[in-house]
């Protein structure tokens, strides 16, 4: 950007002779062996904003242009599912729904699902995904990965269309509660973006974790509370079911959907759980920043 | 002065044989389960080794001990075989690779030019990827947007800009690529060897956009293999031999420093007595082939248009013969160029013996830059008696043969030729 400016404000002349150098904004980079945890700049983050928002426009444009029902599908994935659900463990199994009609309890649970898991599955296959990218030219490492769970979140807004229509049809009103939502969809994210992003980083060395995830995400989904409610769990065993974050995160949507009471105390687990991953995350993925250039 | 890049004994090396760089995670699990202790030890003496245990065998460092400082608004050429580490240095300074040893300091903006097209998407439109490639490339948004006409303007497609790439020909695209690349405007911007591609207009337009680039005061590390290119652009060239730096000073200077490095006085002569590329049924005669360049012999590495001899040592105990020699010079596709043989070229009716070297010389040798390999046909006027193909390879090195400081490029054939032109003017225009 400086330059840019000094181009169009000083003659030519002045330019070249002038040796501008180390005054301005210019930046000073540093390369050395072995940058490590130090490395982590958050400003090197922020000054890349631009590319992550081009990266996820490139994500779903890409994804939407490629498909026959392009957003479409963004809709029909969890919907279709909630069918599935309801037929299968709301009518036939009977599970039971805390109250709420059984295909809108399901829809709820589902759509932040599909949001993880979307999110987890392309994030960890995008580093590989862009290996043209990382051998040819430098930027943080961690924007790939962070602009294919951004790219899930567009997916999600359009999923969540279908919600506010079923919110409709079943007569449920909204309180002020909802606006939990926005801290809520927050935590999903972040916690998305923890394992989508080890993952990936670990998808570079071992690329088993494309084979593996698939099926680990599916076990995920029914530990859980998606398509039973979390009371459905014997209390004893119940704890093991908080330590996942994904719990304390789901039940926060519904409550704050069909304005429950909210369970604090499992979604502050679920935060500091989630916040806790994305660190640990993060570190791990700047040890192996490292090698991908050379490994990929 | 401050150097605007100071670097200190930078290196970096990697580990050989390692094609399958990744491993799966069956092949550390069955590590880790077949022998636990050796694999924990194995694991921590990693840990421990970091960045790289110089001991460990297979490694090769790409580049070692570099130090050099390059000034504000210097035009760096950096030449060199393939090999020798300029892409190492150029991907090190561009934060993609990591050094193993030592340091850089770079103050500016950075813009790294590695690839034409990087980062472009052939689902998008040529719009689209103006801003896709743009940002990858580390412009901001608003800074694409302000350059956006000038990019199309450049690149010469203001009609296909809302097309999607992947209906694009070939020199669209690198039209296009490289109009966005040109357009960065960082305070050091690394060039790689792409001006390899597109056409010869195109390419002379991106050298001129270059030397704009450079007459503004910003300082370019540029990798080619175009000497003249080199020598027309750059204030200063480095060369790289086996990661090391081996010489820097003015382009002329380091520009032959480099040619004399790649005639290898060494090459240029092979023994043919026991030679895999002999067909079978020969009797082996021939036994060895020297290539002369003017008064140089034996000569690896010839400059295009100069004097060419091919020399060939022959002895037959049995009986004496008259010697015939056919030269045929191949690509290193193997592609046939041309053949000569001193039978069908006439007055070579050599008499007869039992012994000696037989020569064939070319006054200027009218073969491009590249590869050659040469196949050896003896025989005695009856029939072939002693067949090598690819007995010996040698290059050709560019020159500027038409004396228009301009190289004639790769691609256009493996000869080249001289020709006249003529005009006449229609004169109902």
């Amino acid at each position: 950007m400086a330059s840019a400016l000094t181009k169009e404000i000083l003659p030519p002349e002045t330019q070249t002779s002038a040796p501008t150098l180390h005054d301005r904004e210019r930046p000073v980079i540093t390369i050395e062996a072995g940058g490590k945890w130090a490395g982590f700049e958050l400003a090197d983050l922020w000054l890349h904003r631009d590319l992550f928002l081009f990266l996820v426009w490139r994500d779903v444009k890409v994804r939407y242009k490629q498909t026959l029902l392009g957003a479409g599908w963004a809709i029909l994935q969890p919907f279709l599912t909630m069918v599935l659900f309801t037929l299968i463990f709301g009518k036939l199994a009977k599970v039971p729904s805390d109250g709420i009609p059984y295909p809108i309890f399901a829809y709820a649970g589902l759509l932040p699902w599909t949001f993880f898991s979307n999110a987890v599955t392309n994030s960890s296959n995008s580093l590989v995904g862009n290996a043209a990218l990382i051998t040819k030219v430098y930027f943080p490492r961690m924007v790939i990965p962070g602009a294919a769970v951004g790219a899930g979140l567009v997916d999600l807004a359009i999923a969540a269309v279908i919600l506010v229509a079923m919110m409709a049809w079943y007569g449920i009103g909204i309180g002020f509660a909802v606006l939990m939502l926005i801290p809520l969809v927050v935590l999903t994210a972040v916690f998305a973006l923890a394992v989508g992003m080890w993952m990936s980083g670990l998808n570079v060395k071992y690329r088993d974790i494309r084979y593996a995830l698939p099926f680990f995400v599916q076990i995920w989904m029914y530990a859980t509370p998606i398509i039973y409610p979390i009371d459905f769990v014997p209390e004893r065993w119940r704890w093991l079911l908080v330590l996942n974050p994904l719990t304390g995160i789901i039940e926060g949507y519904r409550a704050a959907l069909f304005g429950r009471r909210f369970a604090w105390g499992h979604l502050a687990v679920s935060a500091v759980l989630s916040i806790a991953a994305l660190v640990y995350a993060a570190y791990s993925f700047k040890q192996m920043e490292r090698d991908f250039a050379d490994v990929i | 002065m401050r150097p605007i890049i100071q670097i200190r004994g930078l290196g970096k090396q990697y580990r050989l044989g390692t094609r399958r760089p990744y491993r799966t995670l069956r092949e550390t699990m069955a590590g880790a389960i077949a022998s636990p202790v050796r694999h924990a030890k194995s694991v921590l003496k990693r840990i421990n080794a970091r960045p790289a245990n110089p001991r460990e065998r297979e490694t090769i460092w790409a580049l070692r001990d570099l130090d050099l400082d390059v000034g504000e608004g210097e035009v760096l050429g950096v030449i060199g075989r393939n090999g020798a580490g300029k892409s190492t240095l150029l991907k090190i300074l561009s934060r993609i690779t990591e050094p193993t040893t030592g340091r850089a300091e770079l103050y500016g903006r950075v813009g790294s030019l590695l690839e034409v097209g990087t980062g472009f998407h052939p689902e998008l439109t040529g719009r689209d990827n103006i801003y896709l490639s743009g940002a990858i490339l580390g412009m901001r948004r608003a800074e694409i947007e302000r350059k956006f006409d000038e990019i199309v303007a450049f690149a010469e497609l203001d009609k296909f800009v809302d097309t999607t790439v992947k209906h694009y020909s070939s020199g669209m695209y690198v039209r296009l690529a490289f109009a966005v690349a040109a357009h960065l405007e960082p305070e050091i911007l690394l060039v790689d060897e792409v001006l390899a591609v597109g056409d010869a207009e195109f390419q002379k337009k991106c050298l001129g956009k270059m030397g704009d680039v450079a007459r503004q005061g910003r300082t370019i590390l540029f990798i080619s293999h175009n000497m003249p290119a080199i020598e027309g652009l750059c204030t200063s060239c480095l060369l790289l031999t086996g990661g090391k730096m081996e010489g820097k000073g003015t382009p002329s200077e380091v520009i032959s420093k480099y040619l004399n490095s790649v005639l290898r006085p060494d090459a240029g002569r092979r023994s043919l007595k026991t030679h895999p590329g002999r067909r079978a049924g020969s009797i082996p005669i021939m036994e060895w082939v020297e290539l002369q360049s003017g008064v140089e012999r034996p000569i690896g590495a010839v400059r295009m248009d100069s004097q060419f001899t091919v020399h060939v040592g022959f002895s037959c105990p049995s009986r004496p013969l008259r010697p015939v020699l056919g030269v045929t010079v191949r690509t290193a596709q193997g592609a046939t160029v041309f053949n000569v043989n001193n039978k069908f070229i006439g007055g070579y009716d050599f008499d007869r013996c039992k012994a000696g070297t037989i020569s064939c010389t070319f006054d200027n040798l009218p073969l491009m830059p590249g590869t050659y390999t040469l196949d050896l046909w003896f025989n005695d006027r009856a029939s072939d008696l002693d067949v090598i193909f690819d007995a010996i390879s040698f290059e050709v090195i560019p020159a500027d043969v038409f004396g228009t400081a301009q190289l004639p490029w790769a691609y256009l054939g493996p000869i080249f030729c001289r020709a006249r032109f003529g005009l006449e003017p229609d004169s109902r225009n």
